[in-house]
């Protein structure tokens, strides 16, 4: 690609850390004042050469990113994906111009506007109207050009009616798609996206995501960041593979994907197996609860197929069910069941040796909220074996069958699970239902499902 | 690859209009200062920003902007005019001797306190947007200029209470606000600097303005300062601006001490050359140090 818009070379960012030592000896008065005044006294020498202050006992350099070269040509949509802490932020951080690189360098061709600060600057005392100037000044657009687009965005917002209302009064759902309305409508040479397609419900999110293929259609480039493969498989063709501050690979998406996925489970393998005791003929070694493509996630998205992986080791006994219960975090209170032999109708096998479960189960609309996974094995219709409370936890950040913007909360105590309408519901009129109406004019009972 | 030179060099080639930035440690941006010029909006509308946002949600509103410099007049021209018995500047009643000088002296204290708090209160802003930082602390000055602009209204309305009028002098005053504006800009790009990293100074900010107002001829006329020790006294910036406005508004009942007045002049762009180097160095860390 010989027109080149973004060139990094060597690029690296460091940060200074510091470390507290927990140290036996500081249980006396006396070395607590020794340690507050060492604490000062370095502070103060730290002031005088104008040196950060980094609380801690011990300073350690962080490397969040290091030798990180890459070229981007005009017009392209490419990937950054990377575990959390691999860097993506830090590479945007420098991309933006937010801070500055410690090593190395890079150019960039033209103005970069990232969907990483959407919303930044808005005042909750201010109106729609003025936030949209206000933000759209601090995004780098000039006042002739919002005025230009200012219906667009509004229009794009779906917030007509609440344009004149001060911010603080609109819904967490308009106070973003305004925000992001704006942002999109900055018609950067660069545009960096970050995560923002979690928010709103899914025809905004179909709209965000229409928005940037279209700024990809008019020659321009974007840097897409994001946990959601199947955003990224949809929207990119390459992508940067970021794993520990360095680059893992660039090359096609399909590539970089597969990439992504061997580091996540190597990560994910031994060390987060943690252990849980046993039972006196098997142990549970490990769960993982799987996204729809089959990575580790933390959340579960409500209306997808419900993924987990369990390791079981065995010493071969007959008849061992492994059953699966859902429970709400803060409560306790078991909301869902799975049983391997009651619902399943299988059984571990009867040879001895460690064993991976790949259970699926259909989708099903969870309420919004944090849960956890509890996990027993059991001697069918006699014992338990090993159980695991609370093995691991997950999250459901959204919850409507619809798709509709209203968050089903487990936490608005109208329970766990939303029935979906199998169609619409069948409304008529029933032609005595007059006689009804007089009920009401004797005595309104107070009440309240919540 | 393409070496990063060749990359300017093509663009060069091709007469594409499109800027190329390099980011690399320690580069000082050579392009800032039309940066800043770029970003003229931006200082516009946050500054308006500031101004809309700074009476809501209170009772009385902008009365604020003209009760607090109204009693301190009243209390200093009791406590200097009246109990001390201190001189005013030739003929000029007292309370407008002590207002003159109290409009600068507010346009300096808000200008510093509020910008020296802005690039921390505005922390969310700089930790994800990219402008030139030098926008923030400076537009909270149009803040400190409105409230200025209610001042002077004030200060017309004591004046018409005595039947005193300015003299020609008058016209000079906008050159006086400037030099107000500036001698508080190198302090406060001082401090904003040092605030980002060393949150110390937040506490020190109000310390200096409850000091200055005391070591600054605000209450008292910068007469009564004994000979010798004028040319010493003209090292507080503050001295020289509030001498100027006296000399503006006064009417030729006051009359500028040049010596101590250029002195002045010199510390104020002494710190303004230390402010801005200072901001300007400490800038591009501040997202990582907020």
């Amino acid at each position: 690609m010989s027109d080149v818009v973004i060139l990094a070379e060597g690029l690296g960012k460091k940060y200074l850390i510091g470390h507290q030592i927990e140290s036996a000896s500081y249980h006396t008065l006396r070395d607590v004042i020794g340690s507050t005044v060492g604490s000062f006294v370095r502070s103060a020498r730290d002031m005088i050469r104008g040196r950060q202050l980094i609380a801690g006992d011990q300073i350690e350099e962080f490397w969040a990113l290091r030798d990180v070269n890459f070229e981007i040509g005009r017009g392209e949509i490419f990937g950054l994906i990377g575990r959390n802490g691999a860097g993506k932020s830090t590479l945007l951080k420098i991309l933006a111009r937010i801070t500055e690189p410690s090593a190395g360098r890079v150019a960039i061709k033209g103005r970069v506007a990232s969907l990483l600060e959407v919303g930044t600057g808005f005042h909750g005392e201010l109106s729609g109207r003025e936030n949209v100037y206000l933000n759209g000044a601090i995004l780098g657009m000039s006042r002739a050009e919002i005025t230009r687009k200012f219906d667009a965005i509004v229009a794009f917002a779906e917030v007509e009616k609440f344009i004149d209302t001060p911010v603080k009064r609109y819904s967490s759902g308009m106070y973003v798609r305004l925000a992001f309305a704006v942002a999109a409508h900055l018609e950067p040479e660069i545009l960096v996206v970050d995560e923002v397609l979690a928010v709103g419900d899914i025809e905004f999110q179909k709209k965000c995501l229409g928005k940037m293929q279209d700024v990809a259609g008019q020659g321009r480039t974007v840097l897409f960041v994001s946990h959601n493969m199947a955003a990224v498989a949809a929207l990119t063709q390459a992508a940067i593979v970021l794993d520990a501050g360095r680059i893992a690979l660039i090359g096609p998406t399909e590539e970089a994907m597969k990439t992504y996925r061997a580091l996540a489970d190597a990560s994910a393998g031994p060390e987060n197996r943690r252990s849980w005791g046993h039972g006196r003929h098997t142990c549970i070694r490990g769960v993982r609860l799987l996204n729809d493509d089959g990575m580790p996630t933390g959340q579960y998205i409500a209306g997808k197929p419900f993924k987990v992986e369990i390791e079981v080791e065995t010493d071969g006994s007959r008849g061992v069910s492994c059953e699966l219960l859902i429970a709400d975090q803060s409560t306790r209170t078991r909301i869902a069941l799975a049983s391997l032999h009651n619902f399943g109708g299988s059984m571990l096998p009867s040879a001895p040796g460690v064993y991976r479960l790949l259970m699926s189960f259909s989708p099903f609309h969870l309420a919004a909220g944090r849960y956890v996974i509890d996990l027993g094995t059991s001697i069918v219709h006699q014992s338990w074996d090993h159980c695991v409370e609370a093995a691991i936890s997950f999250e459901v950040p959204f919850s409507n069958p619809a798709g509709l913007p209203w968050n089903f909360r487990h936490s608005a105590e109208m329970g766990a699970v939303a029935l979906p309408f199998a169609r619409p519901t069948v409304i008529e009129s029933i032609p005595d239902g007059m006689a009804a109406a007089a009920v009401y004019t004797e005595k309104v009972v107070p009440c309240s499902l919540a | 690859m393409v070496p990063i030179q060749d990359l300017s060099q093509a663009q060069r080639g091709a007469g594409v209009a499109e800027r190329v930035i390099v980011l690399e440690p320690g580069r000082a941006e050579r392009n800032y200062w039309r940066d800043l010029w770029h970003y003229r909006e931006l200082f516009l509308i946050l500054a308006w920003r500031d101004v809309a946002v700074r009476y809501k949600q209170t009772v009385i509103g902008v009365a604020w902007a003209l009760i607090r410099p109204f009693l301190t007049m009243v209390v200093f021209t009791i406590v200097f005019g009246r109990l001390a018995n201190l001189p005013s500047e030739g003929q000029a009643p007292y309370p407008v001797m002590v207002f003159a000088g109290l409009m600068p002296w507010f346009l300096f204290a808000s200008v510093l306190g509020d910008a020296s708090a802005s690039v921390v209160g505005n922390a969310h802003l700089i930790s994800k947007v990219y402008f030139p930082r030098l926008v923030i602390p400076t537009a909270t000055a149009v803040v400190a200029l409105v409230d200025f602009g209610i001042n002077f209204i004030v200060l017309a309305l004591i004046m018409a209470w005595y039947g005193f009028l300015p003299g020609w002098q008058v016209v000079f005053l906008p050159a006086f606000v400037l030099l107000a504006i500036l001698a508080s800009f190198g302090p406060a790009l001082w401090i904003t600097a040092l605030n980002v990293k060393y949150r110390d100074f937040r506490f020190l900010v109000p310390f200096i303005v409850q000091f200055g107002l005391y070591v600054s001829p605000v209450g008292f006329s910068s007469s009564v300062v004994p000979e010798e020790w004028r040319l010493l006294y003209s090292l507080n910036p503050m001295v020289g601006v509030i001498d100027g406005f006296r000399w503006c508004l006064l009417g030729g009942q006051s009359s500028l001490y040049w010596p101590g007045f250029l002195i002045s002049l010199g510390i104020v762009v002494l710190f303004l050359w230390i402010g801005i180097r200072n901001f300007r160095a400490t800038e591009r860390t501040f997202a990582d140090m907020l």
